[in-house]
């Protein structure tokens, strides 16, 4: 059955080059048969390959395939090979299943749209690309598919190409995150040529082997991957692309900008996580960029008015969260919140989906209200979701998940308490920015008529998703809370556990239920602000000093506009003033040189049969004399 | 030679078609000439072979030279070759 595992990325990129080529000509009902239909393969395959590595675990715990050899160059070998161990399983059996679930979706939402298969097209290829980016056994492979999905994720975000704020959207972020993979990129080198290899197994064996902790290399090498994620993550600084990603369709915002391809970066540096272990600075940055992206990103979803922006600062704050894990060294507690976050996060775009399609396209959550009543399925379900997001205690995958995560930075080696009191005042932050959009779209007065009801394909995936949003988390709960601890125990046999310290007075249940509290106060807050329309909120934002702070989190703490003063005008600027330089000036010199001799050509066409027959005549004898006098 | 030289210089220094196509006659003739007089040289038949071929070219060429003085004629009411000279570049 593990020999089955190459057919996993195969199927989505097989009918993604089906609908490329013939897509246009196909018929709906065909293009979304091959596009949802090679994903459900896909899904398939990766449960069967799941059942077996489960049921009779491979040597090592890890299966390698290796299908032919790329390149074997100067004793520099790399395959075409993919690697199948806990972490990379969990990550394709979550993105195949919610992958799945979002076409099948898409299948509906995006009927009325023109580039119907052109979508199923770029989804089908970001689909293999991430599984060939999970898959990959050694880090060029692995980039392949990173620049894949990224590639993917450019044409997804300028779909509806006609609007030009849409394909400078799609640019912004192809710019953003190659800043990222740059760094990346820059880091394999160091390592292929510090180590030789770039097998990701072989070179975490000889990275410890020959560095010690603390090595500059480990350092820089950890570092520079540390780049390619914070791009490709949107973490800080280069999380100013997120955002601007709503502009594609919301199953693409769903899939990519949420589920699955901004969490690779996640799963890069648990998948280096021996670097990172030996470079304890790197590690520490990870978890500084965590905490203060998930404490930034938290404040700006505050103030956010677009549905979809709203949701696009929480994934980048849960990101932060997970960052947050990997930083402290809980490495299995970061891949715990990237299952539970893909639920529930697909599951609040795909009912964001159905909100702003039964809005006729209005994202403005201030705009709508009172829908609990008009679409029911989709408040159930999106009340499910955010609650899971916020963290509703004891039922929902998300307390399960964030609760790991903040013990961790209190009882991990890594950890500290500043950590953890940060962490739990994200979670406060997260309860008041999900409740508020709860209150604010669902509740209160309708103020615009329904325009579409979901069909049965679209609520489907919605209650798939919000019944795994809850009962994903009952996979690893804490000690006093039925300790399971089978994600975890699964999960570590492929990564380290964290190192536990003396965390004094404080126990897992003591931080359980100050995450508790934090999420009661921010639903209390959004209530009274929002709900009972508490005079508190208008009185603060009338100050000079609240309004102030509202723009300043609006525009996202002034990154873009600090980009913009730093980065975009100087470029800008050097390239208005370097229109006219030296070697341009040799082109146009041979451009001036052709022409002139065009028109010096040109003259001799004077259209007089006299002239030409000269010219034959004078061509003849000065023919004739060079062969006898020559 | 001589022969060949006259009708070139008649069919570079005249500006009537009928002159020019006389002049191209001329110079026919002077290669048919050449290759009499070369054949009565050598003691071959073929220079008086191609005297025949070149008849034969001469009347063909005549035909298409008459149609165009026709065609000339019609579209600029004169012969002068010179009046055709719209195809400038």
């Amino acid at each position: 059955m593990l020999k089955l595992l190459w057919l996993m990325p195969a199927f989505p990129f097989l009918s993604s080059l089906v609908l490329i080529i013939f897509g246009p000509r196909l018929a709906k009902r065909t293009v979304a048969l091959l596009g949802v239909g090679s994903i459900v393969l896909s899904a398939v395959v990766s449960a069967a390959v799941s059942a077996a590595f489960l049921s009779s675990p491979p040597p090592g715990n890890a299966f390698t395939q290796t299908l032919w050899t790329w390149m074997d160059v100067a004793g520099f070998h790399l395959h075409i090979g993919f690697y199948l161990d806990a972490i990379s399983l969990v990550m394709t059996l979550v993105v195949t299943f919610v992958a799945s679930l979002i076409h099948w979706y898409s299948a509906e939402f995006m009927s009325e749209d023109e580039g119907y298969s052109r979508f199923f097209a770029y989804m089908n290829l970001f689909v293999a690309s991430m599984l060939t980016l999970l898959l990959a056994d050694n880090l060029v492979l692995l980039y392949l598919g990173w620049e894949g999905v990224g590639l993917c994720s450019y044409l997804l975000i300028g779909f509806w190409y006609l609007d030009p704020a849409n394909g400078a959207a799609g640019r912004k972020a192809f710019i953003v995150t190659r800043t990222g993979d740059t760094a990346m990129i820059v880091g394999l080198a160091l390592l292929a040529t510090q180590l030789g290899t770039l097998n990701i197994q072989e070179l975490m064996l000889k990275a410890s082997a020959q560095w010690s902790v603390g090595s500059p290399y480990a350092l820089a090498a950890a570092l520079l991957l540390l780049g390619g994620a914070v791009g490709k993550s949107a973490q800080l600084p280069l999380q100013t692309w997120l955002p601007d990603a709503m502009a594609g369709p919301t199953p693409t915002s769903a899939l990519l900008h949420a589920a699955t391809m901004v969490t690779a970066g996640v799963y890069l540096i648990a998948r280096t996580h021996v670097l990172f272990a030996l470079a304890p600075l790197a590690q520490h940055a990870v978890a500084i960029v965590g905490i203060a992206t998930l404490i930034l990103a938290g404040f700006s979803a505050l103030t956010q008015w677009d549905l979809k922006r709203v949701l696009a600062y929480s994934t980048i704050s849960q990101i932060g969260y997970m960052f947050l894990a990997l930083g402290v060294g809980a490495w299995s507690a970061a891949i715990f919140h990237f299952m539970t976050h893909a639920f529930f996060k697909a599951l609040l775009f795909l009912g964001a989906g159905v909100v702003i399609d039964a809005m006729n396209d209005e994202h403005n959550i201030f705009k709508m209200g009172g829908l609990r009543k008009e679409l029911p399925v989709a408040f159930w379900t999106f009340l499910i979701g955010g609650c899971s997001l916020a963290g509703l205690p004891l039922v929902t995958a998300g307390f399960y998940s964030k609760g790991l995560i903040i013990w961790a930075a209190r009882a991990s080696g890594d950890g500290s308490p500043a950590l953890w009191l940060l962490a739990i005042l994200g979670v406060l932050l997260t309860a008041m920015y999900t409740f508020r959009m709860i209150f604010v779209v669902f509740f209160g007065r309708a103020q615009m008529p329904v325009g579409k009801r979901p069909g049965y394909r679209m609520t489907i995936p919605l209650v798939v998703l919000a019944a795994l949003s809850v009962v994903g988390g009952f996979v690893n709960t804490p000690a006093a809370l039925g300790d399971i601890h089978i994600f975890t125990d699964f999960l570590h046999r492929a990564l380290p556990n964290w190192v536990e310290r003396p965390a004094g007075a404080i126990t897992e249940m003591g931080s359980e239920g100050l995450v508790t509290l934090a999420f009661l106060a921010g639903l209390g807050i959004a209530y009274l602000v929002y709900i009972r329309k508490s005079h508190y909120a208008e009185a603060l934002a009338e100050f000079s000093i609240g309004k102030a702070l509202h723009q300043f989190w609006f525009a996202d703490w002034g990154m873009d506009w600090l980009y913009d003063r730093i980065f975009v005008r100087p470029v800008v600027w050097f390239a208005h003033f370097d229109r006219t330089d030296f070697i341009d000036s040799v082109y146009a010199g041979l451009a001036r040189l052709s022409e002139l001799a065009y028109f010096a050509l040109r003259s001799t066409e004077n259209g007089k049969v006299r002239w030409y027959a000269a010219g034959i005549a004078f061509g003849a004898v000065a023919l004739v004399s060079m062969v006898l006098f020559l | 030679m001589i022969l060949f030289a006259l009708g070139t210089i008649g069919l570079l220094v005249r500006r009537d078609l009928i002159f020019i196509l006389m002049s191209i006659e001329v110079m026919l003739n002077a290669a048919g000439l050449a290759f009499v007089a070369a054949g009565a040289h050598w003691g071959q038949p073929d220079g008086q072979v191609m005297l025949i071929f070149i008849l034969a070219t001469a009347a063909a060429e005549v035909s298409i030279g008459l149609a165009l003085v026709l065609r000339l004629h019609r579209q600029y009411k004169s012969l002068d070759v010179d009046a055709a000279s719209e195809m400038r570049g």
